[in-house]
């Protein structure tokens, strides 16, 4: 992964004496609660119910066992001894002291660490796909370029103080895993006829509180031109965007305000005046920067191995495990591992401060000393021996780590919700959780097949509710907690907004609502199809008649 | 005490303004709102400024002077022999329109000063603003952020091509200028260094 040079290093070393000083001055009574607030949210940092909230960028996913293993020293030294991954691949502490964070952020510093831009209106940590580098169906490795793109947005000044939050996704696969149609703008690399790397660019996609997925702003972009062409895009953004509603600030509003054509036309009428510019990205650049996610040293092992064959014939639960957490790998002999942060019963995504530790570990022992974290929250060791699974797994099960349930219902997408966000309008760990009881067994789960189930504890749309194949809403009705049920959701190539199904439910409800959604799709599946297949082949109506079935749900 | 810093081939110092801003009379404006919160930001393009305001704008009758863009455009006229003698600059606010400014006067650089008012320490349209009158109108005299211009815009201000910054007169100018340099080698090219890291250092093979 990329290593710091000493300007990278300086960089991130100003940072905390810049952000030492700015919390001196809002302590000191220099700088007003209004003025700190864009500080220190773009310093991810965050004022929350009990405590702050600070919010650690993991570009595009990468972490290294050495920063992993000091991510655990500050959860126990500055946190209760824990921390949360995010949809956006970032780590979360949900109980620093404000006076604290120059000091975690100067710890932070010591392993090519930081949380710049982690929130805040400006262009926020860009996100890829988790398997990146090692997926089979992976065409471009697109990381050298999402970390050219991580320096160039870091402190650009120009887009310093945007409209609204801006979120980047890149992605070099034939299947998107990276949500790039649901981003302000998504970069598909893809090779072109004449076998150059090149971009698909989509523009204006975003979830939250108006849910839209992105529209195609240009079907080829040659790779040099990444940085200057999301500046073009970026510029008409900053000067044109909503600033006067907060709820209309995002630019897919002025996408589909202005029509992708007119936007297209203000586009290409700016990167006319900064394309080949200064900021388009050289051949040295890019080859300077790839080296640092060279493939890994991998040994020529067979693409067999009898003892993991025999492991899996005779141990029914490490082959339920590698049914669901290990994925296929570009190199023979050699799997991805997604290790579970969703145990039944707790809050999806968290993580002790001796897990992380136990993952570091593991990841020196079986994984050249790397990890990612994933949108869906959970961590992978991207490149693990098939001859070392069986024991990779009897580790990370006694760490609770292995719970085979990856891409099932109880794998839950949830944001912190109302326990510890203060934009929540309601709880959804607590959804989560009962939900996962409900499903506590694995037969049934693994009968029930491939389910993405996202929970939002309110329309900011941290738990991306809108793309899970049932997607649940915390919302507030005079001043009580609800949940608003959609189904027919999707992430992908394919992806698709889902649809509410009727009025909300109270807490209670949910378990039985999901229940009831299962039951329809279990009666009506033909033998291949998964739950979101049938939602689109059926439409929500059947759902829709059983979960409010008079005889069935108490009113 | 001046609270105004200016750049002087890159030397950040405080210096007497030499300049009258002439500002539109006050007129009443009608709080509006959206989705039940105060508008805070004006859109932009938004037609804010009257006629019988800039009808009723004072014009000090000697002196350096910078007109809002409104009246720069309405009563040019009245200035043509004060340009050509350096007496006039131009101010706009960030929700203008920069080309409403470049269709009345083609050769910006006539201007000794052009100022952009930010009412707003979050309105990052003057950083836009300052590039495209850099880089894309060409324009070379003193560029001037004023408003809420506080401390922590200061080095983003200065890399959009701003080379005086006056702070907000109830905090010290003599403190912010530190902030004009809270970053030694940034990575992307702007206004003021237009190459990015990976052309200005060798970073390794």
């Amino acid at each position: 992964m990329y290593k710091y040079d000493e300007i990278d290093q300086q960089i991130v070393d100003e940072r905390v004496i810049q952000y030492r000083d700015q919390t001196r001055r809002y302590l000191a009574g220099e700088l007003s609660e209004d003025e700190f607030r864009p500080l220190r949210l773009q310093n991810g940092l965050y004022i929350q119910r009990q405590a702050p909230m600070l919010r650690i960028a993991v570009p595009y996913g990468m972490l290294s066992s050495k920063q992993l293993r000091k991510l655990g020293d500050i959860s126990k030294k500055y946190d209760k001894g824990y921390g949360h991954f995010s949809t956006r691949q970032n780590l979360q502490l949900n109980w620093p002291k404000l006076e604290d964070v120059p000091e975690i952020l100067a710890d932070l510093a010591t392993v090519e660490m930081h949380a710049i831009q982690t929130s805040g209106n400006c262009i926020r940590n860009i996100t890829t796909d988790q398997f990146v580098g090692v997926a089979p169906d992976e065409v471009i490795d697109p990381r050298a370029i999402a970390e050219i793109m991580r320096q160039w947005s870091t402190f650009h000044p120009e887009f310093a103080l945007l409209p609204r939050k801006f979120k980047i996704a890149v992605s070099g696969t034939k299947h998107d895993r990276a949500l790039v149609q649901a981003h302000d703008i998504g970069l598909e690399f893809y090779r072109d006829s004449n076998n150059q790397v090149a971009i698909k660019v989509w523009v204006g996609g975003g979830l939250g509180r108006t849910p839209i997925l992105g529209t195609v702003i240009r079907e080829h972009l040659e790779w040099q031109h990444a940085l200057t062409y999301c500046e073009a895009v970026i510029r008409v953004y900053n000067l044109h965007g909503r600033r006067d509603n907060i709820y209309k600030a995002r630019i897919k509003i002025l996408v589909k305000a202005l029509g992708i054509d007119e936007f297209r036309k203000q586009v290409d009428a700016e990167w006319a005046h900064l394309k080949d510019t200064d900021n388009t990205i050289t051949e040295a650049e890019l080859a300077r920067v790839a080296q640092h996610f060279d493939a890994m040293p991998y040994e020529n092992v067979p693409a067999h191995d009898a003892s993991f064959d025999a492991a899996v014939a005779s141990n029914p639960a490490f082959a339920a495990w590698v049914k669901r957490c290990v994925h296929p790998h570009k190199q023979a002999g050699y799997r991805a591992v997604t290790l579970s942060l969703k145990p039944h019963g707790q809050a999806p995504g968290d993580i002790t401060s001796e897990q992380m530790w136990a993952v570091a570990d593991l990841a020196d022992e079986y994984s050249f000393g790397e990890l990612r974290s994933s949108h869906e929250q959970n961590l992978i060791l991207a490149d693990v021996k098939l001859s070392d699974l069986f024991a990779l797994w009897e580790k990370a099960r006694a760490n609770g780590l292995a719970s085979p349930n990856i891409g099932l219902l109880t794998d839950i997408i949830c944001c912190p919700g109302g326990d510890f966000c203060s934009l929540a309008n309601a709880k959804s760990i607590p959804i989560a959780t009962a939900i996962q009881m409900q499903f506590d067994n694995l037969d049934y789960l693994h009968d029930i097949g491939e389910m993405e189930l996202n929970i939002s504890g309110c329309m900011n749309a941290c738990g991306h509710h809108h793309v899970g194949h049932i997607g649940i809403l915390g919302v507030d009705k005079d001043g009580s907690e609800w949940y608003q049920v959609t189904i027919g959701g999707k992430q992908g190539n394919d992806a698709s907004i889902g649809t509410v199904i009727g009025p909300s439910f109270s807490a209670d409800e949910m378990p039985s609502v999901v229940q009831k959604l299962i039951e329809v799709y279990l009666q009506e599946r033909t033998p291949e199809e998964r739950f979101i297949d049938t939602v689109r082949r059926l439409g929500v109506a059947p759902f829709k008649a059983h979960v409010y079935a008079k005889d069935e749900v108490a009113a | 005490m001046s609270n105004l810093i200016k750049l002087n081939n890159g030397v950040a110092s405080l210096v007497e303004d030499d300049w009258t801003l002439v500002q539109l009379p006050a007129t009443q404006v009608e709080e509006r709102k959206q989705a039940g919160k105060v508008v805070l930001f004006k859109l932009t393009g938004e037609a804010t400024v009257t006629d019988a305001q800039i009808a009723d704008t004072v014009i000090p009758a000697t002196g350096k002077i910078i007109l809002p863009l409104s009246v720069f455009i309405a009563r040019n006229n009245e200035f043509k022999d004060r340009i050509a003698q350096g007496e006039i600059g131009v101010w706009l606010a960030t929700h203008e329109v920069l080309e409403n400014l470049t269709q009345q006067q083609a050769d910006l650089n006539a201007l000794p000063i052009i100022a952009v008012f930010v009412e707003r320490f979050a309105d990052g349209r003057i950083f836009s603003l300052g590039n495209l009158l850099r880089t894309r109108f060409g324009f070379k005299n003193e560029l001037r952020a004023f408003g809420d211009v506080l401390r922590d815009q200061l080095y983003f201000l200065k890399r959009s091509g701003f080379t005086s910054y006056l702070v907000r007169a109830d905090r010290s100018a003599q403190e912010a200028i530190a902030s004009l340099n809270d970053f030694t080698k940034p990575y992307q090219g702007a206004v003021d260094e237009p190459r990015p890291v990976f052309k200005r250092y060798n970073r390794g093979a």
